[in-house]
């Protein structure tokens, strides 16, 4: 049987659902006999080569690179899975959401205490390479359609793990009290 | 002297005192039904709809609605799971409710309700509401984003002439609750802790106090709300 083949990615998250991935610990040598990595971090592949069977997504979105990657994902994954706080609804990023854009913008670059006094041309960033910020920063599943949702802040080891497992194996997702968490 | 009824629970045979609400009669007989705007020894405001049971095929309230002889209540079927896991989704994509930045995280009953219900994510879309944190009192910290105005702290809080500590402000969508003027020089740390544990969310904290529980330690942190009542056989 051929491996399942899955990418990942971090949208505007902070790595910490990735970091929780790899604290499987010495269930990593079971996930290389169990799937295959095609776009990740994890192995600096930067763009896909072939499609994918599963495709977990950390972070939500917050600009328009950000939802170009999504859909890149959606077109070539056959299953999505957000995978933490920020890519269910939108995390931390969003506590910009009822802020207006220039004010976030003058904050970071203008008035925070790091930037204040280094900045004296007031320059904001503003240049065709960056991305723009999008009103405010959207979960995944606003965006494109999302099949499953594994939440946490990070999502324990163990439960990504889980859900990985059940959905290679087709087996049923264990779902211990201990492991499902918010936070 | 109340008489004693008999009554079903999903089909186990109960007793209970006539006219005491169903969720009372259920704990005595070791069954949980979820409660969130529900607090012990305060009378019963049905604010939430979380304990919605079937009574005799009709939808009710198990918190305010008394019990009666042979009663025939519906708790754990699939059709009411998914009306009070409608009515927990609701709760979290009507507030901002961040999990990880919140410090009643881990003893969050709303929280709590969500592991038990295992809700993955909302079914709603989320609302993103703008609502301002309120710190202007030196003792608590009232957090409107977390607000799901069950009236908990209005029902429980009050001096010793029974005057309540928090009131309802506004009306409408706009609805908050906001502490009583008059009270608020009152308002010791003891009182401000009582009211950041009588809250079922993290919208009142106790200032100058917080994450002080270990992750682990915390109330929900190992066992479901409500397994206190189902262990007891």
């Amino acid at each position: 049987m051929s491996k399942a083949v899955v990418a990942t990615t971090s949208m505007a998250g902070c790595f910490g659902c990735h970091m929780s991935f790899l604290d499987i610990d010495e269930r990593i040598l079971d996930l290389i006999e169990l799937v295959e990595f095609n776009k990740s971090p994890i192995n600096d592949i930067k763009h896909f080569t072939k499609q994918c069977d599963i495709g977990l997504l950390e972070g939500g979105c917050a600009n328009s690179e950000n939802v170009e990657v999504l859909k890149e994902f959606r077109k070539h994954c056959k299953i999505l899975v957000s995978v933490g706080e920020c890519a269910l609804m939108g995390g931390l990023p969003a506590m910009r959401n009822g802020l207006p854009i220039k004010e976030c913008i003058d904050e970071a670059y203008l008035n925070a205490p790091t930037t204040k006094n280094c900045n004296p041309n007031r320059i904001l960033p503003n240049d065709d390479e960056l991305p723009m910020l999008l009103d405010r920063v959207y979960p995944c599943h606003e965006i494109v359609k999302i099949d499953y949702f594994l939440p946490g802040c990070p999502p324990r080891a163990d439960l990504i793990w889980n859900a990985l497992y059940a959905l290679v194996t087709g087996d049923e997702l264990k779902l211990p009290y201990e492991v499902f968490k918010y936070d | 002297m109340s008489e004693f009824v008999s009554f079903k629970i999903d089909g186990k045979q109960c007793m209970g005192r006539a006219g005491e609400y169903i969720t009372e009669a259920a704990e005595r007989n070791s069954i949980y039904i979820p409660t969130l705007c529900n607090y012990k020894d305060t009378a019963p405001k049905a604010s939430c709809r979380v304990c919605t049971v079937k009574v005799n095929g009709r939808v009710m309230t198990s918190c305010t609605t008394p019990l009666q002889e042979g009663m025939e209540i519906e708790n754990e079927t699939a059709e009411i799971q998914d009306i009070r896991s409608g009515i927990i989704e609701l709760l979290f994509a009507e507030g901002n409710h961040l999990c990880p930045s919140c410090e009643k995280s881990g003893s969050c009953e709303l929280q709590a309700l969500g592991y038990r219900f295992r809700m993955m994510v909302p079914r709603f879309p989320y609302l993103f509401p703008v609502r301002e944190i309120d710190a202007s009192h030196p003792r608590l910290i009232k957090d409107h984003n977390r607000c799901i105005l069950c009236k908990r702290c209005v029902r429980v809080m009050k001096d010793e002439k029974g005057r309540s500590f928090f009131a309802f402000y506004k009306r409408g969508a706009k609805l908050e609750i906001t502490v009583a003027p008059e009270l608020a020089d009152k308002i010791t740390d003891e009182v401000a802790q009582k009211a950041m544990d009588v809250c079922p969310t993290g919208a009142l904290l106790r200032k100058r106090q917080g994450w002080d529980v270990p992750v682990g330690k915390r109330l929900f942190d190992m066992k479901p709300i409500g397994s206190e009542f189902e262990q007891v056989k």
